[in-house]
């Protein structure tokens, strides 16, 4: 998401400069030198934070890829494009650019579908929308790092709760974490379990500022059959929402990282080797910085992408307004 | 086309009584205005004609058919909202086609790309075009065709509204205060254009609003609504005229009817110390509320005067001029004449002077506020008003 800092400072000055300046000052020049110097004076703290914290580590990370550096040592040799060849030929880095991308690809429509439904679900219930809401907001507002843990135990194949409730119908549960073929869809639920609470407070927003009489005109021409209804008014009035709940969802789905860390470590093999955690692999375990940067510049750019994609989309927001 | 039948309707939520006893005909191809102010239950009562909620008792006919719990387009109503409510993802050539499609299409039939190829599809969509661009026509919506709500101006969204109501000929046609989002001027414009589509149309139209101007001007009859009850239910002229109670009188005209406290005294009416001789005994005496709209007063001598004092403030709108008055008794409000501005040339504020109206013209009403009528006709009116008048039938009795 983009970084707010920019825009919060720049309010705040501009109003303050105004005050600063007195009305009856006979000449404007020296007023507006003044009011410039207090313009940079107040952007100046939060420019400087955001280049030190954000745009400077960018650079170094830039210029990092470019070399040979590994983790603690003393000096570093300037390689060129030499990460970047070498992660066109890596398999480990194929496989969790891959796995990245089929595990965006089933959480984004699963959760965003979900999410929709819940939502729909609450807006027509007649009680309990608070309960619901705040139940399926909960895995928001844990950790989850803690959470991935409990599903752990969840899915213990022997142990776990998942397999258990599977045994009493009858069913032998497979290794949930362990199974080849099975591993990302396990974290791809977790996944989802995790998004869905907040795709369903963005949609619950949304359904709220559809106006009602939308859907009494809906009634009167006709239209009211709750699918018909759906159609008409719902979906439509909805899409702003849905594309933007959409790129938010693939951007968090693409930076999963802390159930893979905690649940399997990229293994079996590295079937649920993923992009983040490749990199801080080669990074902090291998200590190979250099092409651990090459990595987070490749990640960086596919972010960058669907924030671009992201800001078109808010863009469209006002369309119908 | 149908007529539309009220009897005895009414609707509470939990203990909040929203209406009461509303008993209402409107005939086949009437135009009723449902006028009150906010608040006073008049949506609620659309809604209910509408089939967008159901009334907790009473018996609602439109046509023959009794109704209660049937959807909106079972009732084969229309309805114009004040927001307008146009599908802002949709073209104008969308949402006037929709109530079209949603009657004469099939489900699967309205479904993208699939649709096209079902059988009937076609025949079925050229009608629903030609009825579109004929609608179109009629509203001067052709070249908005292809806009999106977004890209309309009020008057605009307005007519599409109208339009999208009367595509499919409905037998009756609602519309909920469907001018008050629009500038005086536009207003004034749309009023003339829904009195013409509804005299083209023939359609039965019940209209609600809080703007006494609307009602006045667009609807052969006023029904009007205070806390959930109708008042009256009268043309325009009767219910300005001859209104029922002094609710009534004072909700209708602008600048408001004056009402001011007096007692009766056989054929004798006084205000404080001055008074007049009323043409007719009226069955009542003691205390009273004297109504006096503001046209019917004229400047006197004080010894002639009904009320005197000083003036307190002129405005002068043009064709005619607003004069208030405060009376020289205590307890009186503030008296407003309406005249012509030549008639109060010499007057300027702070002057003291009196005013007089015809006795014929005074309204009287019981501390209740429930209309004493005169107990024989008046000797003159400037206007005759209709045969069923009892008034009127008792004169010639």
């Amino acid at each position: 998401m983009a970084d707010p800092a920019p825009a919060i400072s720049a309010a705040p000055a501009k109003q303050v400069s105004k005050q600063a300046a007195p009305r009856n000052e006979p000449s404007g020049g020296k007023a507006r030198l003044r009011d410039r110097l207090a313009g940079i004076a107040l952007a100046t703290p939060a420019t400087a934070l955001m280049l030190a914290l954000l745009i400077g580590p960018t650079l170094a990370v830039g210029f990092l890829s470019l070399t040979d550096w590994g983790f603690g040592a003393r000096s570093f040799a300037f390689i060129g494009l030499d990460n970047y060849a070498e992660m066109a030929g890596d398999p480990v880095f194929r496989r969790s650019l891959i796995n990245t991308l089929v595990y965006v690809g089933v959480v984004m429509p699963v959760s965003v579908a979900l999410a929709l439904a819940v939502a729909l679900l609450i807006q027509g219930g007649r009680f309990g929308r608070t309960f619901f809401r705040t139940a399926y907001f909960l895995p928001v507002a844990s950790t989850l790092v803690a959470m991935a843990t409990v599903w752990q135990f969840m899915l213990h194949p022997n142990l776990g709760l998942v397999n258990e409730m599977l045994r009493l119908v009858g069913l032998a549960g497979p290794n949930w974490l362990t199974d080849r073929g099975l591993v990302l869809f396990t974290l791809a639920w977790i996944g989802i379990w995790e998004t869905i609470g907040y795709n369903m407070i963005l949609f619950l927003a949304g359904l709220m500022a559809i106006p009602g009489h939308l859907y009494e005109a809906a009634e009167v021409d006709g239209a009211h059959r709750p699918l018909d209804k759906f159609l008409t008014v719902t979906w439509p009035m909805l899409g702003p929402t849905t594309l933007f709940v959409i790129v938010i969802t693939a951007i968090r789905s693409f930076r999963v990282f802390e159930s893979v860390a905690v649940l399997t470590q990229g293994g079996p093999g590295n079937a649920s080797q993923v992009l983040l955690f490749t990199m801080y692999r080669e990074s902090f375990v291998y200590f190979r910085a250099g092409y651990g940067a090459a990595l987070t510049i490749v990640f960086l750019a596919f972010i960058l992408i669907l924030t671009l994609i992201q800001i078109r989309v808010i863009d469209r927001r006002v369309h119908y307004a | 086309m149908a007529a539309v039948t009220l009897q005895g309707i009414a609707k509470h939520y939990d203990a909040h009584q929203a209406l009461s006893g509303i008993d209402l005909e409107v005939a086949d191809g009437e135009f009723v205005a449902l006028l009150g102010p906010s608040g006073c239950g008049k949506s609620t009562l659309l809604k209910i004609i509408a089939g967008l909620d159901a009334q907790s008792a009473g018996a609602l006919h439109i046509g023959s058919r009794a109704l209660r719990h049937e959807r909106p387009a079972e009732r084969n109503i229309a309805m114009v909202f004040q927001s307008y409510a146009l599908y802002p993802h949709m073209s104008v050539y969308e949402n006037l086609a929709l109530p079209l499609a949603m009657r004469d299409l099939a489900a699967w039939q309205r479904l993208p790309l699939i649709g096209r190829f079902t059988p009937g599809y076609r025949r079925r969509r050229a009608a629903i075009d030609r009825r579109v661009r004929e609608t179109a026509r009629m509203l001067g919506l052709e070249a908005l065709l292809a806009r999106k709500p977004a890209q309309l101006s009020g008057g605009q969204k307005q007519r599409v509204a109208v339009g999208r109501a009367l595509i499919r000929h409905p037998d009756v046609f609602l519309l909920d205060e469907p001018l008050s989002n629009l500038d005086a001027k536009l207003r004034g414009q749309m009023r003339e254009e829904i009195v013409a589509v509804h005299a083209r149309t023939g359609v039965t139209t019940i209209y609600v609003t809080h703007d006494q101007i609307e009602a006045m001007t667009m609807a052969d009859r006023v029904a009007l609504m205070m806390d959930g009850v109708i008042q009256q239910v009268a043309p325009p002229r009767e219910i300005y005229a001859d209104p029922v109670n002094l609710r009534v009188a004072g909700f209708i005209g602008s600048p408001p009817i004056n009402a001011l406290a007096a007692r009766l005294e056989g054929a004798r009416l006084e205000i404080g110390t001055r008074g007049v001789t009323l043409p007719n005994a009226v069955a009542m005496t003691g205390r009273c509320i004297c109504g006096i709209r503001p046209e019917a007063l004229q400047i006197a001598d004080a010894d002639a005067a009904l009320v005197a004092g000083r003036i307190t403030r002129i405005e002068f709108l043009g064709a005619e001029a607003i004069l208030s008055l405060a009376p020289d008794l205590p307890d009186l409000p503030v008296v407003q004449m309406r005249c012509h501005p030549e008639d109060i040339d010499h007057l300027a504020t702070g002057d003291t002077i009196g005013l007089t109206a015809r006795p014929e013209a005074l309204l009287l009403f019981d501390p209740d506020g429930a209309r004493i009528r005169f107990q024989e006709a008046r000797a003159t009116r400037d206007q005759p008003l209709p045969a069923f008048l009892p008034l009127r039938s008792e004169a010639h009795g």
